[in-house]
């Protein structure tokens, strides 16, 4: 793999814009109770970015095959296809300032639409669809953008409490253009009344910061008579300019 | 009323859940056919310069017992300190070394492996040079923010001690968190999420 050269732009190395962390869910959240031995009890070590976190690889459109974009087709039988709702999932990734992130690799992955992932450690009843594998990844263009193609997963009972249901939810990672932006997130579906009631969403504090993971049925990108639409932006960590940056050679 | 800063919000995270794999290294997990390999998979070749290495990583909980569902990517500097990236303007990096690696934590032992070569220092904001490091970010179940932290060397006992992100560790006893242990050409780094050992995360 080597870097692209998809831009004129000159490359950004500014610092990022520091965390919100209590825009985040905390990293105890005793509802969700995988947290309560796996988050650390002590305090971040708080710093400024270095090139270590300013930094951060470049994924190539190269790498990408035609059918990872395409989760209907790309595990599916020649000639068939993976079975359920299907859905185009698109939007942006942009960072805090608002500028889209070009070049950001997204890589995706969800449930069945019964409800049921193909993993082994996952035993729901639902069955596997011999035609869906559950993984995808695009790249954005120049502004940002991304699509993709799928099914709408469905929601699945889960060993939290003895009733706890995940609202249908697809995964999303992220890289931008600095380490410091690494995300991993979900994105929700509008309307689905599943989400107010799941422990991992209510972690997140802010009901305004649950909200920005939902995704809309954009209804103008809907192709007729084949696959509905959902809009789902993606926002990373913003950056200062390097103006008046110290120089990273020191000078 | 000022002007608007017309700002937008980072997207909250949320955790990478039991099946990161499907997602991440789908082939590690039986979806074979969809990619030809798993992204980070291999990190060196033949050509590649520098000193050759393995980490060997486990991720245990406050219990101790170690993760089996976590996965970990780490992303470092080449032989001579530059890293593959555009925001990299000190010079052109090893075209043989992309820095960035990632992968799951075994299911049935929890220890996760790298093959990579030991890094050059990388400059401070301030222009003196950090200790030789990786930084590593955690994912898993249970965790809803991934975690930042970085691998320093045991044997680079003098660059560390002049390490301007270990200055900064205010209980000194909590140092030796971030050092892994050099055992030949292995070193080996155990993550603690809590208790007494609990490694230094990061905030930045």
């Amino acid at each position: 793999m080597t870097a692209e050269s998809g831009s004129n732009r000159r490359p950004e190395t500014g610092a990022f814009f520091q965390r919100d962390r209590t825009w985040h869910p905390p990293v105890l959240t005793p509802n969700y109770k995988t947290s309560v031995l796996r988050s650390p009890q002590k305090a971040p070590l708080p710093f400024d970015n270095t090139l270590s976190e300013i930094a951060g690889p470049v994924f190539g459109h190269a790498m990408l095959g035609k059918l990872d974009a395409d989760l209907i087709h790309n595990f599916a039988r020649p000639g068939e296809s993976a079975l359920g709702e299907r859905i185009i999932v698109h939007g942006r990734v942009l960072d805090e300032r608002g500028v889209g992130v070009p070049g950001a690799l997204l890589e995706f992955w969800q449930a069945n639409a019964g409800g049921r992932y193909r993993h082994k450690k996952d035993g729901y009843l639902a069955p596997l669809d011999p035609n869906f594998g559950g993984c995808g990844r695009a790249i954005t263009g120049e502004d940002g953008g991304y699509a993709f193609r799928t099914v709408k997963p469905g929601p699945y009972p889960w060993p939290n409490g003895p009733n706890d249901w995940r609202p249908s939810h697809i995964h999303f990672s992220v890289f931008g253009h600095g380490f410091a932006q690494r995300l991993i997130t979900q994105m929700y579906f509008e309307g689905d009344p599943l989400i107010w009631h799941c422990p991992i969403v209510r972690g997140i504090p802010d009901k305004a910061a649950v909200e920005t993971l939902i995704a809309t049925l954009d209804m103008q990108a809907t192709i007729p008579f084949d696959a509905r639409a959902y809009k789902f932006d993606i926002v990373l960590r913003g950056r200062r300019a390097s103006l008046f940056e110290n120089r990273l050679e020191g000078n | 009323m000022a002007q608007s800063l017309d700002r937008l919000r980072e997207s909250p995270s949320q955790t990478a859940g039991p099946y990161v794999h499907i997602g991440l290294t789908p082939n590690f997990c039986g979806i074979g056919g969809v990619y030809a390999t798993d992204l980070g998979a291999t990190m060196v070749n033949d050509k590649t310069k520098g000193e050759r290495i393995g980490l060997r990583i486990r991720v245990l909980d406050g219990t101790g017992t170690p993760l089996k569902d976590a996965l970990i990517e780490i992303w470092q500097a080449d032989a001579d300190g530059l890293y593959n990236s555009p925001a990299e303007l000190r010079g052109a990096a090893d075209p043989n070394f992309f820095g960035w690696g990632r992968c799951p934590t075994d299911m049935d032992t929890g220890l996760c492996t790298f093959e990579t070569i030991k890094p050059g220092r990388v400059p401070f904001r301030d222009g003196s040079l950090m200790a030789p490091h990786i930084t590593l970010w955690i994912v898993a179940r249970g965790i809803n923010l991934g975690l930042h932290t970085r691998l320093y060397f045991s044997d680079e006992e003098k660059a560390n001690a002049g390490d301007a992100i270990l200055a900064r560790i205010e209980h000194r006893v909590r140092v030796p968190t971030l050092i892994a242990e050099r055992n030949g050409d292995i070193y080996v780094f155990d993550i603690h999420l809590q208790g007494e050992k609990e490694t230094v995360f990061f905030d930045s």
